[in-house]
């Protein structure tokens, strides 16, 4: 019987050095995004929030509008734009969030172990025991809804609600990767010279550890960029009429049969962003070949 | 048993914790809570109500009050100009709508997942498995809720071949419950596959490097028969255990979905609470929703280790 | 008798007459296609076998001894290329598809694999993994599946059967797992059987258990047997000719008194050498051979043994010897200086007085 293929082959094909077509164009596909998100006041786009009646509902190429109006005749590649601006802020902050809060708890717990191991082990327990999106939900809708709420502070929520929410995930890859790395010789060494633990934790295993939280970080981001569009669709996302991608495809739910594009265009953005950010996380996690599972 | 033993403590500090913050999130409401739940109420049914929901109490006994409700059934009520309803009594047509829907589109994305894992792991590094592979990965790229829409809109609206919205009982007709599952399962399922796949794919490329497998080969047993009666068996207990935390997990995902093809859920109820601003209601909807993951969980845990006759016999 | 490599007539089958002659391998090579390189791990090797006879394949790891047992059975993964013949009974087994090849397993050649915790299904019942084979190629429906599987795990001496059949192969000691394998390799009453290293993973107790349970079996059924081992010891009692493979080639064979009598190759003196005796003092330092096996990519160009032989000169390492027959009937070796002649007492003498040290320990 033909056996399957030794793994050897496979594997080498992965490790290659060069980034390879996919990875460029995931690169080139996010660069752009990032770009486009950063330079969205000064480049030469049409008001985002302001409704030409002309224009609405009409597909892609109508009147020199790249990608047509959505249904109250705003130009949609400029909230597109914008929107990437929304969604990347939000998506970026809260991880980041994430990565500080858990990644300090997850640090500190992998290193000193003990009490405080038992503890924030038991904090992320506890928070993974709600279902994601539920929670950050829940938190979104108690904290940031009801009468004069501001754009601003539901924004600050999202990035809180949703910051918390990734705080287990990254919490636990950091203190499995401090667990492996506060073993290593080069840490004894450092206590046998008499350092103090705060030095060595932040200058010597912290920087071991925050390479693998890097590719956790990329597919975080991925995660949130969707989150944002599911609560944009149970009405808590970025508040209107700030355009996020989330809540572009949300408005024109109701315009599907009229007007498709106005949900595609977003949902192509995310698509190529989530892919694009799935495909250099794996990459650089086969990279580093951190094994957090063994853990 | 020691094992069971340990697991159920854990299992209720887990749940202390959990039902402590759904508990006392009314309290976190800016502002006046009562004016948030009702505040088209006169001045003297909102002192009714503060004392009703003891809202000026510490916080343990509005916590032990709150923890007695639940247990009981008393899952508060729905605030409006026309008075009070009881959230218990929409809860139970709804839940078991959502089991419904998570339990099929998990059982949908198994049947797609196993045949095309063990396929891929059977013939690693073929172009069936390097193109599945990419396939499923871009698949996962999709948001469910924008697969769900798309579906509804280009199957169930210009194809007609699908009803896009209402839920009709198993019980009742079952041809139409799945003609009306179909689209929300499968939005749910497309996700899943993908990992699903890629898990099973991995665990069987290993197994079927194992001795016990040239073994059964030098047997004369047929590759489907070594495939699936001595590979698959040992290779999926991962995958079943991911399988059965994601049922919960996939809970995210229903809401979505359920509101787009209007299923009347545990989503659609937590969307109306929210939109409604009936925070009771969605307080013991969350509370019932991260009690449900949670106890979920746990099963699945203890289901693993009775699976699993090595650590069934090694614990004993 | 065992016979030597020379090129066979066939005849016509209807015409052949009865042969006690079950395998035939001629000039096998077995090739590996690895991202470095060719490996050479079986480089042309050429044996028969007759049935109801035992030859002990001896040889170090990394001889391709189990890479041997495997290629003549056809067990082998994807990346191998393969070279010369096998004939099972006048069925070529190298030209056959893996359908054809599967006919055989189980029914006519069976293995049994070094470890028998790695070797059992660890999440299926033994009884299922003995009726298996039964139910496949005999045809047998359940229970008279399970009663010969009870026949076969008293036959292979393992008590309560009953009970054993309900089992996971973790809840059986070593030894017991062995037997189980061994009940299922022989369940369809094989003609052949490859046991590769069925003593090793097991403790030294038991392992004259396991070697007496396989001699007994294969009288009992007038099989023909392949005992793969690295112990000369375990040859010793147990075969009734041995075949020493190093580098992929076989460098000694004989029937097993001859060879223990009058060994003529250094290596398969080097392998005496260095098993443990009893009547040694303890704490007796153990005679290993220095060096290591070459590397199987690119072998030496002359006698693969030369750089650990101490018998070696200019000629061992720029020819390589071919297999020469010896005195003694069914007797080969490859050597240019053979222990135990004048050439080789020579080549040793002059290798002892030079100056630079060639290799066995003292």
């Amino acid at each position: 019987m033909p056996e399957p293929d030794q793994v050897a082959p496979v594997a080498i094909r992965a490790r290659r050095r060069t980034l390879g077509v996919p990875g460029k164009l995931a690169v080139g596909w996010l660069l752009l995004v990032v770009i486009a998100a950063l330079l969205a006041p000064v480049l030469p786009l049409d008001d985002p929030n302001d409704p030409v009646g002309s224009i609405a509902r009409q597909g892609p190429g109508t009147d020199g509008h790249v990608l047509g109006g959505d249904g109250l005749g705003r130009d949609l590649f400029s909230r597109l734009v914008w929107g990437a601006r929304a969604s990347l802020l939000l998506s970026v902050s809260a991880v980041i969030l994430g990565i500080v809060i858990g990644g300090f708890l997850g640090l500190v717990a992998g290193y000193f172990r003990g009490r405080f191991d038992t503890l924030f082990v038991g904090l992320f327990d506890v928070l993974l025991s709600f279902p994601q999106l539920i929670l950050a939900l829940t938190l979104v809708t108690v904290l940031a809804t009801g009468e004069g709420v501001s754009s601003t502070r539901r924004m600050v929520v999202l990035v809180f609600a949703l910051g918390v929410v990734s705080i287990p995930v990254l919490g636990r890859i950091a203190r499995a990767n401090t667990l492996t790395w506060s073993q290593r010789e080069f840490v004894l060494a450092a206590r046998a010279m008499g350092a103090r633990h705060r030095s060595i934790m932040f200058g010597e295993v912290l920087p071991n550890v925050l390479p693998a939280m890097f590719s956790i970080a990329l597919l975080g981001i991925a995660v949130v960029i969707v989150a944002e569009g599911g609560l944009s669709l149970l009405g808590v996302g970025v508040r209107l009429p700030t355009p996020s991608w989330g809540n572009i495809i949300a408005e024109g739910r109701s315009e599907l049969r009229d007007a498709p594009h106005v949900v595609l265009a977003p949902t192509v953005a995310i698509f190529l962003t989530v892919l694009a950010l799935n495909y250099l996380g794996d990459v650089v996690r086969s990279r580093l070949d951190v094994r957090e599972s063994a853990l | 048993m020691r094992v069971v033993a340990r697991r159920l403590v854990h299992l209720l500090v887990v749940l202390f914790f959990v039902t402590l913050f759904v508990a006392l999130l009314t309290s976190m409401l800016p502002g006046d809570p009562v004016d948030a739940i009702a505040g088209f109420a006169s001045e003297e049914q909102k002192e009714a109500l503060r004392e009703d929901l003891g809202l000026d109490d510490p916080v343990w006994t509005q916590y032990g009050r709150w923890i007695g409700d639940f247990v009981t059934g008393d899952l508060g009520g729905y605030y409006s100009v026309t008075g009070e309803r009881p959230v218990m009594d929409r809860v139970s047509t709804a839940l078991p709508v959502s089991l419904q829907l998570m339990v099929e589109a998990q059982l949908l994305a198994l049947v797609f997942a196993v045949p095309l894992g063990v396929y891929s792991a059977y013939r690693a590094g073929s172009r069936f498995d390097r193109t599945a592979s990419a396939t499923l990965f871009g698949l996962l790229a999709i948001p469910n809720f924008a697969l769900a829409l798309v579906l509804a809109y280009y199957v169930g609206v210009e194809l007609g071949w699908l009803p896009v919205s209402g839920y009709v009982a198993p019980n009742e007709d079952l041809l139409e419950h799945f003609r009306r599952m179909a689209m929300p399962a499968v939005s749910l399922a497309v996700g899943q596959i993908a990992v699903y796949m890629r898990l099973l794919r991995s665990d069987m490329i290993a197994t079927l490097q194992e001795d016990f497998i040239t073994m059964a080969k030098a047997k004369g047993i047929p590759p489907s028969h070594v495939l699936w009666r001595h590979a698959l068996r040992p290779s999926s207990l991962t995958l079943l255990t991911v399988a059965g935390l994601n049922v919960g997990t996939l809970i995210g995902g229903a809401v979505i979905v359920e509101v787009i093809f209007s299923l009347p859920g545990m989503g659609l109820l937590l969307f109306e609470a929210i939109n409604a601003r009936q925070y009771i209601a969605l307080q013991s909807l969350v509370a019932i929703i991260a009690v449900g993951y949670v106890l979920i969980n746990f099963l699945v845990d203890v289901l693993y280790a009775v699976l699993d006759p090595r650590i069934r016999h090694a614990r004993a | 008798m065992i016979g030597r490599r020379e090129h066979v007539t066939r005849a016509p089958d209807e015409l052949r007459p009865y042969s006690r002659r079950l395998l035939e391998v001629d000039d096998l090579a077995t090739h590996f296609t690895t991202p470095r390189g060719k490996v050479r791990a079986v480089d042309g090797v050429s044996f028969a076998l007759e049935r109801g006879r035992t030859l002990g394949l001896v040889g170090e790891s990394g001889s391709g001894k189990s890479v041997l047992s495997r290629s003549i059975m056809g067990l082998l993964p994807g990346n191998v290329e393969r070279q010369g013949s096998v004939a099972f009974e006048d069925h070529r087994l190298d030209q056959m598809g893996p359908a054809e090849l599967r006919s055989f397993w189980g029914t006519q050649i069976a293995m049994v694999f070094q470890d028998p915790m790695t070797s059992l299904n660890p999440v299926m019942r033994i009884g299922r993994q003995i009726t298996e084979p039964l139910r496949f190629h005999l045809g047998m429906d359940r229970r008279e599946a399970e009663k010969m599987a009870l026949a076969l795990l008293a036959s292979v001496n393992i008590p309560e059967p009953g009970r054993r059949l309900r089992q996971y192969p973790h809840e059986l000691s070593g030894g017991m797992r062995q037997r189980v394998v061994i009940a299922i390799a022989l369940a369809c009453g094989p003609k052949l059987l490859f046991a590769d290293e069925p003593t090793t993973a097991l403790d030294v107790t038991v392992q004259s258990q396991i070697l007496d349970l396989l001699r007994t079996q294969q009288r009992e059924r007038d099989m023909a047997m392949v005992l793969v081992t690295h112990d000369l010891g375990v040859v010793a009692g147990h075969t009734d000719e041995v075949a020493v493979m190093y580098a992929g080639q076989i460098v000694e064979q004989a029937p097993t008194r001859t060879l223990f009598a009058s060994m003529r190759m250094p290596y398969t003196a080097a392998l005496l050498q260095s098993i443990p005796r009893l009547a040694n003092a303890s704490h007796t330092r153990l005679d290993v051979i220095a060096g290591r096996p070459p590397d199987l990519l690119d072998p030496p160009r002359g006698c693969r043994f030369a750089p650990r032989c101490p018998y070696a000169q200019d000629r061992c390492r720029e020819e390589p010897p071919p297999l020469q027959e010896a005195d003694e009937p069914g007797h080969v070796y490859r050597c240019w200086f053979p222990v135990g002649t004048e050439r080789g007492q020579e080549a040793l003498e002059r290798n002892l007085a030079a100056p630079v040290p060639q290799g066995v320990d003292g």
